[in-house]
C-alpha cells in the first residue's frame, strides 16, 4: 500500500514515521506488538497484509504471529472503514432500551450487517460492546460523535442527513 | 469581591454528548461580555455519576452552591444575568427532588473528587488532601502499610473480592529483583463505568493508590492496562501522570525519598478476557489474550515472569482513604466480611440511572428506591435485578431485601462482581436477557477451552431455538447440563461464570421458559417470533398510547374504545408493546 502509491507517497510518509516512532519508542521489542498495531490503525484507519507484514519484520515477529493477534483483538479491523461511521453501543443498558430495534432497522434500510459496510462506501455499522454510557442508554456514537436516549427513526433520521448532504 | 466564584461543568463523556463543551463556550464568552472572567472561574470537572445532560454548579464567593440541571447554551445569559450578577437563582432550572434523592443515601468516597476537582489540575487533587497518603506511606515500612490494608478488610472490586492485603503480601514476599504493579482498567463488563468515571473524574487518586502499591511491595515501576475505548479516561490519565511526574509524586525518588516508581499506561485492544489477570498480562506482553493456568499466580510468576500485583481501579482508589484514615475506619463501614463502600452503575428501568457507591450491607431494595428513585414507570413493576453482567446473575424481586456482601450475593447465585447493576422490570424478558448475555460470551471466549468455546456456542443455540419458538422440553435439562459442565471445565474466570446467567434466570424464572416452550408464548413482549400483536381487552383501558405510538397506522383507536390492530399494516416493531403500561398487548 505505502509502496507503489506514489501520489500520495508523502502523505503516507508521514503516517508511517507515526508507526515507526511507536516502534522506536518501545526498542522495536516483540512486545510493542500491539501498541505499534495501534498506531497503524489510528493513522491509516485499517490493518492489511501489507502493513502486517511490515510491522512483523521491524519488531521480529512471525506474520502468523502479528496476524492472530490483529484478528483475536476487536478493536483492530483488516478492511477500511466506509465515510461515516455508526456505532450502535449493544451493552446491557443498550440492549434492555432496544439497540436491538436500532441494529434491524439500520440492516433493513441500508442492507449492511454489522461490521459491514455499503457498497458505495459511504457508510459503515459497527457495534460496541459497552461504551460505558449506560445512563444514556441506547447509546449511537456518529462519527465519533456519543448520542445518548436514540431510537430507531432518530437513527436512520440521522444517517438519511448524511447520505443526502453529499449525494 | 473577596474571592472569586465558581462554575463547575461537568464534563465526563456523558456530559460532552450532551453538549458540555458548547455551554463552556457560551458561559465564557457571557462572562467576558460582562466584564466578570477574573471574578468567575470556569471549572470542567469530571463526572459525577448522575446523567443530567449538562450538569453547572455556581458555586458563590460567599461558598453557597447551587446546582443546574439539563443546561443548553441558551439557557447561560439567562443564568449569568439573573443568578451572577442579581444574586437570584433561577428556581427552574435548579436541579430538583430526583437529583437530591440521587445522591442522599449515598456514602462518596472513592468518588468523593469526582465531579468536584479539575481532572486535569493536580493543584486541585491536592487542595482536598492528594498525594499526603503517599507521603505517610513512604514514612511508615511496607510491611506495616501492608498490615494496615490487610486489616481494613478491603477485597478486590473487580469481581473476585480476593483480599487486597493478602495480594499485597504475596507479591511483597516474593523474592525477586524486579516486581511490577498492574492497575486493570480493562473494564469489560457490558452495563460497568464506575472504572471509566473514577479515570475521567479522579485520575490522580489512581495514580495515588498504585504508587503506594508499588512502596508497599517493592515495585518501580506500574502500568495501566485501560481499554482503547476509553480514548477520554486514556487523554486525563496521561496528563494526570505527566504533571505528577512534574511534581515528583512519580519517577525517581519521589518526595525526597529513596522509592522510585513509574506508570505506563498501555491500551487495550478489545478484548473482555483481557480482565482476566493472565490474560492481561499476555497483552500487555504483546500477545493474544489467552489465560494460562494458575498456579503460578501473577504473585509469584507475572509480567515478564516476575512477580506481579494487579488491583482494579476501584480497589487502587480506595488505598489513599485507607491508609489516610486508618484501618480501623474503613472495617467499621459495611458487612462482617465485606469492608468499606462499593459503587454500583445503576441502569436498566429505573427513575435515576447513574453511579451510586454505597456502604456494604445496603439492601438491594434501598438502592433501587433510594437512589435509584424506583421503577422508570409506575404501572409496570420490576421484577429483576442483574448483577455481575456476564459473569453474575439475575437476583428476583424477592430477593430485593438481600444485603450487598461477597458472600450474601453469591449465594444468591448472582454476584457482587464488578458492579454492574441492571434493573428489569415486567417488559424484560428473562430468556432473552440470557441469550443476550450468551452472545457476548460466546463472542468473547478466547477459544482456549474447548467447554468454553463450543459449549456456550451450544447453550446459544439452544437459546435461540427457545426464543423463535422451536424450544423442546428437553433444552432445559441441557442447559444445566452444559451450563454445570462449562464451569467446572473451564481454566478461566470467564468460562467459570459464562453460564451464570442462563443457570440463574433458570432457577428463578423457569416459568418464563416454560411459556417460550410450552405455550410458544413471551410474557414480557420481547421475543419477536412468539409474538400475535392481538389486543387483550380485558387488559385494554382505551388509552390510545399504542395508536399513537405506531409508525406504520396498524393500530386503530378511538377514544372510549379498545384498539385493534390490523396485521397486514403491522411490521412488528413492537412501538405499541412498548408504549402499552398495561401489558394488553400480546
Amino acid at each position: 500500500m505505502f509502496k507503489d502509491n506514489s501520489q500520495t507517497m508523502k502523505q503516507q510518509d508521514k503516517r508511517l514515521r507515526i508507526v515507526e516512532q511507536t516502534m522506536r519508542k518501545h526498542g522495536s521489542e516483540p512486545h510493542a506488538l500491539i501498541e505499534t498495531l495501534h498506531a497503524v490503525q489510528e493513522s491509516y484507519g485499517f490493518i492489511d497484509q501489507e502493513m502486517m507484514e511490515y510491522v512483523a519484520d521491524k519488531l521480529g515477529v512471525p506474520l502468523s504471529k502479528v496476524y492472530g493477534v490483529v484478528t483475536f483483538y476487536h478493536f483492530f479491523t483488516l478492511k477500511p472503514q466506509g465515510e461515516h461511521v455508526c456505532v450502535v453501543c449493544t451493552g446491557t443498558a443498550c440492549y434492555i432500551g432496544g439497540a436491538k430495534a436500532i441494529i434491524d432497522e439500520i440492516t433493513k434500510s441500508y442492507e449492511i450487517m454489522q461490521g459491514e459496510t455499503t457498497k458505495d462506501n459511504k457508510l459503515s455499522l459497527v457495534t460496541a460492546r459497552c461504551l460505558g454510557a449506560c445512563g444514556i442508554a441506547p447509546a449511537v456514537v456518529y462519527d465519533g460523535e456519543v448520542a445518548g436516549k436514540q431510537n430507531a427513526q432518530a437513527v436512520i433520521q440521522r444517517i438519511g442527513g448524511w447520505l443526502k448532504n453529499e449525494s | 469581591m473577596k474571592e472569586n466564584g465558581k462554575i463547575l461543568v461537568c464534563t465526563g463523556t456523558s456530559g460532552i454528548s450532551a453538549g458540555a463543551e458548547e455551554v463552556i463556550k457560551s458561559i465564557t464568552n457571557e462572562l467576558a461580555n460582562k466584564n466578570l472572567l477574573d471574578k468567575w472561574q470556569v471549572i470542567k470537572v469530571g463526572d459525577r455519576g448522575l446523567f443530567r445532560d449538562v450538569l453547572i454548579d455556581i458555586i458563590t464567593p460567599q461558598g453557597s452552591r447551587f446546582t443546574y440541571e439539563y443546561i443548553k447554551p441558551s439557557d447561560v445569559s439567562k443564568i449569568i444575568e439573573k443568578h451572577i450578577i442579581n444574586d437570584v437563582p433561577i428556581d427552574k432550572l435548579l436541579a430538583g427532588k430526583d437529583y437530591n434523592q440521587f445522591f442522599k443515601g449515598q456514602t462518596r468516597i472513592v468518588l468523593s473528587n469526582c465531579g468536584e476537582i479539575s481532572p486535569e489540575n493536580i493543584d486541585e487533587y491536592i487542595e482536598r488532601g492528594g498525594y499526603t497518603s503517599l507521603q505517610k506511606a513512604l514514612k511508615s515500612n511496607p510491611a506495616e502499610l501492608i498490615d494496615e490494608v490487610q486489616r481494613s478488610g478491603l477485597r478486590g472490586r473487580g469481581g473476585a473480592g480476593f483480599s487486597t492485603g493478602l495480594k499485597w503480601r504475596f507479591c511483597y514476599e516474593a523474592q525477586s529483583d524486579e516486581k511490577y504493579v498492574i492497575c486493570n482498567a480493562d473494564e469489560g463488563d457490558p452495563g460497568a463505568f464506575m472504572d471509566r468515571s473514577i479515570l475521567e473524574g479522579d485520575p490522580h487518586a489512581v495514580l495515588e493508590g498504585m504508587a503506594i502499591a508499588g512502596y508497599a511491595i517493592g515495585s518501580k515501576e506500574g502500568y495501566i492496562y485501560c481499554r482503547a475505548e476509553y480514548p477520554h479516561a486514556i487523554k486525563r490519565l496521561n496528563a494526570a501522570i505527566s504533571s505528577a511526574r512534574k511534581r515528583g509524586f512519580i519517577g525517581n525518588n519521589i518526595m525526597g525519598s529513596t522509592f522510585s516508581f513509574d506508570i505506563t499506561i498501555v491500551k487495550g485492544a478489545g478484548a473482555f478476557v483481557c480482565g482476566e489477570e493472565t490474560a492481561l498480562i499476555s497483552s500487555i506482553e504483546g500477545k493474544r489474550g489467552m489465560p494460562k493456568i494458575r498456579p503460578p499466580y501473577p504473585a509469584q510468576k507475572g509480567l515478564w515472569g516476575k512477580p506481579t500485583l494487579i488491583n482494579n481501579v476501584e480497589t487502587l482508589a480506595n488505598i489513599r482513604h485507607i491508609i489516610k484514615n486508618g484501618a480501623n475506619w474503613f472495617a467499621s463501614i459495611g458487612t462482617e466480611k465485606s469492608k468499606g463502600t462499593k459503587v454500583f452503575a445503576l441502569a436498566g428501568k429505573v427513575k435515576n440511572t447513574g453511579l451510586v457507591e454505597i456502604p456494604m450491607g445496603t439492601t438491594i431494595r434501598e438502592i433501587i428506591y433510594g437512589p435509584g428513585g424506583g421503577p422508570a414507570r409506575k404501572k409496570i413493576s420490576l421484577k429483576a435485578v442483574q448483577m455481575g453482567g456476564p459473569s453474575g446473575g439475575c437476583l428476583p424481586a424477592g430477593l430485593f431485601d438481600t444485603l450487598v456482601d461477597y458472600e450474601a450475593i453469591s449465594k444468591t447465585g448472582a454476584i457482587v462482581g464488578s458492579g454492574g447493576m441492571i434493573v428489569m422490570d415486567e417488559k424484560t424478558c428473562m430468556v432473552d436477557i440470557a441469550k443476550f448475555f450468551l452472545q457476548f460470551t460466546v463472542s468473547e471466549s478466547c477459544g482456549k477451552c474447548l467447554p468454553c468455546r463450543v459449549g456456550l456456542k451450544r447453550m446459544f443455540e439452544v437459546l435461540i431455538e427457545i426464543t423463535e419458538g422451536r424450544g423442546k422440553n428437553e433444552h432445559l435439562s441441557f442447559l444445566i447440563k452444559m451450563g454445570n459442565t462449562i464451569k467446572s471445565a473451564s481454566l478461566c474466570g470467564l468460562g467459570n461464570t459464562a453460564p451464570n446467567p442462563v443457570l440463574s434466570t433458570l432457577k428463578y424464572f423457569q416459568d418464563e421458559y416454560l411459556a417460550h416452550i410450552l405455550e410458544k408464548r413471551c410474557p414480557a413482549g420481547v421475543c419477536t417470533n412468539l409474538l400475535s400483536f392481538e389486543v387483550l381487552e380485558d387488559k385494554c383501558i382505551k388509552c390510545g398510547k399504542c395508536y399513537k405510538a405506531c409508525p406504520s397506522g396498524a393500530v386503530q383507536w378511538k377514544k372510549g374504545y379498545h384498539a385493534k390492530i390490523n396485521k397486514d399494516l403491522c411490521i412488528k416493531c413492537k412501538a405499541c408493546i412498548g408504549a402499552c403500561d398495561y401489558m394488553a398487548i400480546k
